[in-house]
């Protein structure tokens, strides 16, 4: 009888693996870990004590917690809805038209519109401000300009306006990144697909429908998701337009600022860390269960095209 | 034998000095503050006013930025390291670290004795037996005007509720300026320089507060709702989008001259005087019939403590005797115009604008914030609730009888009233 020579320890494969692993555990696992657990306490007369699910139930039970959480989950959905709508569809065609060989300019453009992504939202939310300015701003002078004043509105200061104007900021700023990336998708469908379809008469808007935005669908998916994400972890942009209390009355709270203002406080009302952290591992979950449909329901339905 | 002495005496006297400045350098005080605005005039006026009069003492002003003081503070007392002076937010913030045994019990220091009970409120234990921090200033409330738009209107100071209106409907007719300058934007504007502005005269003042605190007035009950109903009568004379005008924008209105009435804080003071070239007067929120006693916004707004682990107590406490004292409330409030001293012996202000404005507490009767002490504790806040609602109020998204009862109803949700 003889045994299998021993196999020798791999050893590599850790010392590989360690550096990610321990930055990616210092940084994002212990602190989800962290939030999680202080999910679970209360401060009892200033000593943390473990209470359960007692925050949770606080935050869909008492009216004064559940209201703003679910009028923060309606509102940060319609912004996803926007968002989904209007940047998606504008970066497909701003890409479409990008990776058409006539348009002239071509590379000036994609970086102007590429540009806003990369500024601060201090700036951003300061300078469309400005712009919205009913007093000094731009907007309503432009409006002027063509004769349609009466079209102005002072609209980051309406209920009913707020929160749409704020996500068609957030769409002008973000367009840039699916540009970017469904025009590398576009860029990479080999041209002997191109000729196929133009060989079997399929050209112009019906090529682009039936052959590219198929090849397309998979980095369109990633968007979402990445678009997604991006909506359910947003808050600078509210935060620095409209101030943590995102009025008028509440109109562009999102769960961002209505986890800031339950974690840190704001003005008199004292920071509860154990309601922020609930708040968070809502948002935590929220954005899990967003991804793990996409992941599992609609990233394997995708076809893949190997070439 | 007289040269031996000499000797002894010089001797001694040079021991003694050596002594004296052992101990100088022993006795080093650091205030802990946000306002680092006013650096300098710590720097420059306040400190060498104290350390003249006592020598041995020194004294350092370490300010850190307004938005990080509250949690830097709090991690410098847990370690140790946080000054021998800690300037004090009113109400709860300093209540807490109180309760925390950070801030020692000032109850007894000698000058206390020269405020009123109202000044201290801010920095009082609920009972009201320890006071924990020396009041330093406190902001007013009411009506910055540009005089030269009243001159040429003709319009006189109003004192009454209808000349105001009246006032406001003879600018809005001659169209040349802007009525009032004021948004809703950032909320606080229709809170604080709206409902609390013009909300003591409806309540009177200490009476409705204390009675509110008590559970004996409701925030639904007609002198609540009262202050409201004004706020909505506002909005026809606010600029054009004042829904999104920013507080920077009611700023720059006014400062432009473009406006003729601003609902103000006396914190403008300082900024209005550098920026407006136009003449400024000020005015205490109208009655409602001439005559009737009227009743300002007095809001307690910074004070100072002792850090309860501080090893130089003593000269710490002495150091908060002068800053209670009438020499120090004469600097402080001179170098800082809007920021009035909370001192009871008066002081004579040398800018015209803040003399008119301290000149109110002579003939109306201070409070201070009606959702400040006690009522903010808890969950819906009621100050931010108050933001939120007065905007509503002004915009005429909800009417006054529904925002009282919405923050009624919030305060009824975790506030009971000692019976």
């Amino acid at each position: 009888m003889t045994t299998a020579p021993k196999r020798a320890i791999r050893w590599h494969i850790g010392v590989f693996l360690a550096p990610a692993v321990l930055i990616y555990t210092a940084i994002m696992i212990l602190p989800l870990v962290g939030t999680l657990q202080l999910a679970l306490f209360k401060a009892v007369n200033q000593v943390q004590t473990f209470v359960g699910l007692d925050n949770f139930r606080t935050l869909f039970g008492d009216p004064n917690w559940s209201v703003g959480f679910w009028n923060a989950l309606r509102n940060n959905t319609w912004f996803f809805v926007i968002h989904m709508l209007v940047q998606n569809p504008i970066g497909v065609m701003l890409a479409a038209l990008l990776s058409s060989p006539k348009l002239r300019f071509s590379a000036f453009y994609r970086t102007a519109i590429f540009v806003p992504t990369v500024l601060s939202f201090v700036i951003v939310g300061f300078a469309w401000k400005l712009i919205l300015s009913p007093l000094w701003g731009v907007a309503p002078n432009l409006l002027d300009l063509v004769g349609l004043k009466f079209l102005f509105s002072p609209w980051l200061g309406k209920e009913s306006s707020a929160l749409i104007a704020l996500s068609l900021v957030s769409v002008w700023q973000f367009v840039g990144i699916p540009m970017m990336l469904i025009y590398a998708a576009l860029l990479s469908i080999p041209d002997e697909v191109i000729e196929a379809a133009e060989c079997d008469g399929v050209t112009g808007m019906a090529q682009f429908w039936k052959i590219k935005l198929p090849l397309i669908l998979p980095a369109i998916g990633i968007i979402s998701i990445l678009t997604f994400v991006g909506n359910f972890n947003a808050f600078d942009l509210i935060y620095t337009a409209q101030g943590a209390l995102a009025g008028p009355n509440y109109s562009t709270d999102i769960l961002g600022t209505f986890l800031y203002r339950a974690f840190f406080g704001f003005q008199l009302q004292i920071g509860d860390p154990n309601m922020g952290a609930a708040i968070a591992t809502m948002m935590f979950l929220i954005i899990l269960a967003g991804v793990c449909v996409y992941l599992f329901l609609v990233q394997t339905r995708l076809r893949r095209y190997q070439f | 034998m007289t040269k031996k002495l000499l000797t002894t005496l010089l001797g001694g006297a040079s021991l003694l000095a050596t002594a004296g400045i052992a101990m100088a350098a022993d006795a080093t005080l650091t205030i802990e503050s946000w306002r680092n605005d006013d650096l300098s005039i710590w720097q420059d006026k306040l400190i060498p006013a104290f350390e003249a009069k006592n020598p041995g003492i020194k004294v350092t002003f370490a300010p850190s930025a307004p938005t990080e003081y509250d949690a830097a503070l709090g991690a410098k007392l847990q370690a140790g390291s946080a000054g021998d002076l800690i300037s004090c937010r009113p109400f709860d913030k300093s209540l807490e670290l109180f309760k925390k045994g950070n801030l020692a019990d000032l109850s007894a220091l000698s000058g206390m004795e020269n405020f009123s009970d109202t000044a201290k409120a801010a920095w009082q234990t609920d009972d009201g037996k320890s006071t924990f921090c020396v009041p330093m200033a406190s902001v007013l409330h009411g009506f910055i005007y540009n005089k030269d738009a009243f001159d040429k209107l003709g319009i006189k100071v109003p004192e009454t509720r209808d000349e105001f209106f009246a006032a406001l409907d003879k600018i809005k007719a001659d169209g040349t300026y802007i009525p009032m300058a004021m948004g809703t934007k950032d909320l606080w504007e229709a809170a604080t320089m709206g409902y609390q502005n013009i909300g003591p005269n409806y309540w009177k003042g200490e009476e409705g507060r204390l009675a509110l605190i008590k559970g004996t007035q409701k925030l639904t009950d007609p002198d609540w709702v009262a202050p409201f109903q004004e706020l909505a009568k506002w909005k026809p004379y606010l600029g054009d989008g004042f829904e999104a005008q920013t507080y920077p924008d009611s700023q720059n209105l006014f400062t432009l001259g473009r406006a003729a009435i601003y609902p103000a804080g006396s914190w403008e003071i300082g900024l209005f005087n550098t920026q407006a070239q136009f003449k400024m007067g000020a005015f205490p929120p109208p009655v409602e019939k001439a005559g009737d006693t009227c009743y300002i916004s007095d809001h307690t707004d910074i004070g100072m403590g002792l850090n309860a682990a501080s090893k130089n107590a003593d000269a710490a406490k002495k150091f908060l005797t002068w800053v209670a004292s009438p020499e120090f409330a004469d600097i402080y409030a001179n170098a800082l115009p809007g920021f009035f001293s909370l001192n009871s012996t008066p002081v004579k202000m040398q800018d015209p604008l803040a003399q008119e404005f301290v000149s109110w507490r002579g003939k109306c009767k201070s409070t201070i914030r009606s959702t400040y002490q006690i009522l903010s504790r808890g969950t819906p806040n009621l100050e931010n609730e108050t933001w939120v609602e007065s905007a509503n109020v002004i915009n005429g998204t909800e009417t006054p009888e529904q925002a009282a009862k919405k923050l009624q109803d919030g305060l009824d949700s975790w506030y009971k009233p000692a019976k």
